[in-house]
């Protein structure tokens, strides 16, 4: 549209054409398309746009043929009509085309329109009066000038108001913008009208729930339904496969333990024999052992001198702890022996056990008679045989060995060299001399009947049968002494001397020729103390004797014919009267005790020793006992020839057994005795003293033990006993030292109760006391086994045979 | 070398002592009087123990130094002189 404002001052130029600038402009030709400058009151303009080609065609171009002095250009009509055959609707006249054709003269007027007046760069007048109207005012630019003059030069005119005049309507066609711009219905407007009650308003409102689809057309659904149109079908599909094996990953926690470095040692890094050898002759061992030595012997030494690390209160109460328990201090009764055979009433007289045979008891028994009733029955007696029992733990009942003597055995000893040697000492003051070697392993069989073990000892000799040695045999004797030479009345002790030394007629002490035990010495109620050798005497004088012999009976032959020699002649080798000195009466002797002394063995006596060893191992010595005289007699010095003596009266003597010649008389007399044990010039004990026997621990300290109290002597000390208890409710009847205690002895009471003493415990009474039996204890004789300790206890019984019991006891 | 042997044989005719030994430095017994296993095991127990005292003595006051020990046991008593190359054990039973 063209714009309005600004064509004004066009207007204003155009106003010399019209002078009528509230004109309306009349309307465009009838090409709706072409526009003029009607509206600025210039209907004859016509804007044109023309492009370069244009231009050139038409020769207007720009700056070449339409400058500003010539802005126009007249153009034939019919080179404008051939360019729109030319370029039709490409020319750049199509817009003004019917103007150009409805133009009368031939030549049209182009103007270029510089400052774009009419909007567009070129125009054209459509009109002869325009042309001319251009190109007959040259004042034209002129009026352009004037324009603005004519401003000014305006109010100088006489304004005169004209009325406006109407004038008829042209339409210039712009009825037809209207009727195409305006709106109008194109169909009928329907009209409604809702009423409702009025009382229905507002009514409150309830609503309900109510399933949408129970209600016809309650809901309108799309329902979603598989288009067609919109579904892809995939036909291929691109996967990828892998084919592997089944796989699982699992985990599990190990204790995780820190691995430490370890080793060991299998052997002990030692040197090889070469390398010892070495380093002990190498200097520095020698240096060090050299310095060292020293201080290891000072330390050495220390320790032998005294034990530092001692202490005393435990030591003291350790010997508190062995008292307390007197269970273990109880005897127990542990075998009974009973003879079945001999069924008169028997006393035991004397009991040894065997010196290597664990659990052989011999036994002598004698007929507990009185002088007068022996006398009386003395032919009864005859019948019955003298017996010494041996009895084995195995069998309580049955002895095994049985060894006939003359006459009732009052004591009897084995002979510490050789076991099978016997020794008793006869009622009437005869020597018995038993030779069992031929029955040795009978007894010894005992032992090693059935299953035999050191370990359990008592066990086995139990289970042996009994009916094993069933023959009981009896044994005669091998020798018996000479009736008038020796004792005249009963033999109350006999001992053993010794193999180391051997005595002579005087008494001297000279070494032991045979090596073996071959003396005996006795002493009997005669009051005299014999000294017996078993060898056969050099000088054989005429004697009696011989007489005797042929009197005598036939010797069986089944007696070992060891002790032949000796058989009805054997006469002591000395006697010893133990008399009181002024008074007639003299010491009546019980028992004696020898002193034990141990000769040490010069490396003379070694040869002796071998040639004693060899000659046991040869043969027994007591077949040959010729064999020993055959040496030199050796004499010893410094032997202690006296021995103590118990009496019956109760005293103890120390006598001395060496003769001297009564320098008077050139006779051989006994020495007065030494000493004369008692307490105030009074006998210490008051009745038989029983038991003289020497500690086995202290060779100076004995035990007497007599009528009813005990006293404990040390040798050579004269004032008086060491212990001497004070008087027994009973009489004691028996004694003996404990062999494993030195301060433990065992008294025998007449009322069949041992008192077991311990010194050490208790010095003024016993401190333990235990029934035993009945009847009176005779005799007492520990033995000591490895591991058991067993004391036979030996009593007689009333009207039983006299039984041996044996009773263990710990201690 | 007779001097090794006469110092050993006096000390082992000591009164009580059971058994002599000459170890050295690193326990490895070179002379003994008592049978192999024992002398082994007391050479191997010894010189440990030697050492570890010797350690102590010597930590408390580095100048000083083990001069000898004496183990009391209630049987025996244990001697051992240590040096610096060897150790001389004796053991000895104090009866008393």
């Amino acid at each position: 549209m063209a714009p309005k404002s600004k064509k004004r001052k066009s207007s204003g130029l155009k106003k010399g054409i019209k002078h009528d600038k509230n004109k309306e402009l009349p309307p465009v030709g009838e090409e709706e398309e072409a526009i003029n400058m009607e509206s600025m009151g210039h209907p004859e303009i016509y804007p044109l746009v023309l492009t370069t080609k244009t231009q050139e065609i038409f020769n207007c171009r720009i700056d070449e043929d339409l400058t500003d002095e010539q802005p126009y250009k007249l153009l034939k009509k019919q080179d404008i009509l051939a360019d729109f055959s030319n370029r039709a609707a490409v020319s750049d006249f199509y817009p003004v085309k019917k103007i150009i054709q409805a133009y009368p003269g031939d030549e049209i007027l182009l103007v270029y329109d510089k400052d774009f007046k009419y909007g567009l760069n070129f125009y054209i007048i459509g009109t002869e009066e325009g042309k001319e109207l251009y190109f007959n005012p040259p004042e034209v630019p002129e009026e352009q000038e004037e324009h603005i003059e004519f401003k000014e030069l305006t109010p100088e005119d006489v304004f005169t108001y004209k009325p406006p005049c109407s004038k008829p309507w042209v339409s210039l066609g712009s009825e037809k913008e209207i009727e195409e711009e305006s709106v109008k219905e194109s169909t009928k407007q329907i009209t409604y009208m809702i009423s409702r009650k009025r009382h229905e308003f507002g009514a409150p409102i309830k609503f309900s729930d109510q399933n949408a689809s129970s209600v016809k057309d309650g809901y309108i659904e799309c329902t979603a339904y598989p288009d067609r149109n919109f579904v892809i079908k995939l036909f291929e599909k691109d996967v990828g496969m892998q084919a592997i094996p089944q796989v699982m990953d699992t985990s599990t926690q190990t204790k995780w333990a820190y691995p430490k470095t370890a080793t060991t040692q299998y052997y002990p890094r030692e040197f090889l024999e070469e390398e010892k050898e070495i380093l002990k002759q190498s200097k520095p061992l020698a240096d060090f052992l050299s310095n060292m030595s020293i201080s290891v012997e000072i330390a050495l030494q220390q320790n032998e001198i005294t034990n530092t690390f001692i202490d005393d209160w435990k030591c003291l109460a350790e010997e508190e702890g062995t008292f307390g328990d007197k269970t273990d201090t109880h005897l127990k009764e542990y075998q009974s022996f009973t003879d079945l055979h001999n069924l008169t009433e028997k006393m035991v007289t004397c009991v040894s056990w065997h010196p290597q045979i664990y659990g052989l008891i011999a036994v002598s028994v004698a007929v507990r008679l009185s002088f007068e009733d022996r006398v009386h029955f003395s032919g009864k007696l005859l019948l019955q045989p003298s017996l010494i029992l041996f009895w084995s733990f195995s069998d309580p009942i049955h002895p095994q060995l049985m060894l006939e003597s003359p006459e009732d055995i009052f004591c009897f000893k084995f002979c510490p060299s050789n076991p099978n040697i016997i020794a008793g000492g006869c009622i009437n003051g005869q020597i018995v001399m038993w030779d069992i070697t031929a029955h040795a392993d009978r007894i010894e069989n005992i032992k090693t009947g059935g299953s035999r073990s050191k370990k359990a000892t008592l066990k086995p000799m139990f289970l042996l049968e009994p009916d094993m040695n069933k023959e009981e045999l009896y044994i005669r004797y091998c020798a018996v002494s000479s009736i008038e030479n020796g004792h005249k009345k009963v033999i109350t002790d006999i001992h053993w001397l010794p193999d180391t030394f051997e005595i002579n007629r005087m008494g001297s002490v000279f070494e032991n020729r045979s090596g073996i035990c071959c003396q005996l010495v006795t002493c009997s109620a005669d009051c005299t103390v014999c000294f017996w050798d078993i060898r056969p005497l050099k000088t054989t004088t005429p004697q009696p004797t011989d007489k005797k012999k042929e009197e005598t009976i036939e010797i069986p032959s089944d007696i070992p014919s060891t002790f032949l020699h000796l058989d009805l002649s054997w006469k002591p080798l000395s006697k010893l009267k133990l008399s009181k000195g002024e008074t007639t009466l003299d010491h009546c002797p019980t028992k004696i005790s020898l002193g034990e002394e141990r000769l040490l063995y010069k490396t003379q006596d070694k040869a002796l020793a071998e040639n004693k060893a060899m000659k046991s191992g040869e043969m027994n010595p007591y077949q040959n006992l010729e064999s020993g005289l055959a040496n030199i007699l050796k004499p010893i010095e410094d032997f202690c020839t006296k021995f103590f003596v118990g009496t019956e009266e109760g005293e103890v003597i120390y006598t001395d057994w060496k003769l001297e010649r009564d320098p008077e008389t050139g006779r051989l007399m006994t020495r007065k005795p030494v000493g004369l044990y008692t307490v105030h010039d009074s006998a210490v004990h008051d009745g038989t003293v029983h038991t003289v026997q020497r500690s086995p621990f202290y060779k100076d300290i004995i035990l007497t033990v007599g009528g009813w109290n005990v006293a404990i002597w040390k040798e050579n000390v004269m004032i008086g006993p060491l212990l001497q208890s004070s008087c027994a409710p009973k009489r004691y009847t028996s004694g003996h030292w404990s062999l494993t205690r030195p301060g433990v002895f065992y008294i025998g009471r007449e009322d069949g109760y041992i008192d077991i003493w311990d010194l050490l415990e208790k010095t003024h009474e016993p401190a333990q006391s235990q029934n035993i039996c009945i009847t009176m204890i005779t005799c007492i004789k520990p033995w000591t086994f490895s591991g058991i300790k067993c004391k036979p206890l030996l009593s007689e019984r009333g009207q039983a045979p006299g039984i041996c019991e044996t009773a263990q006891g710990n201690s | 070398m007779a001097e090794v042997e006469e110092t050993l044989k006096r000390i082992q005719n000591h009164k009580g002592v059971i058994g002599t030994m000459v170890v050295n430095a690193e326990g490895i017994p070179i002379r003994t009087t008592l049978d192999n296993s024992t002398t082994v095991q007391y050479a191997g127990l010894l010189h440990q123990l030697t050492m570890k005292a010797r350690s102590t003595v010597r930590d408390i006051d580095p100048q000083n130094d083990l001069t000898f020990l004496r183990i009391r046991s209630k049987k025996h008593e244990i001697m051992v002189a240590p040096d610096k190359e060897y150790l001389l054990i004796v053991i000895q039973n104090p009866c008393e």
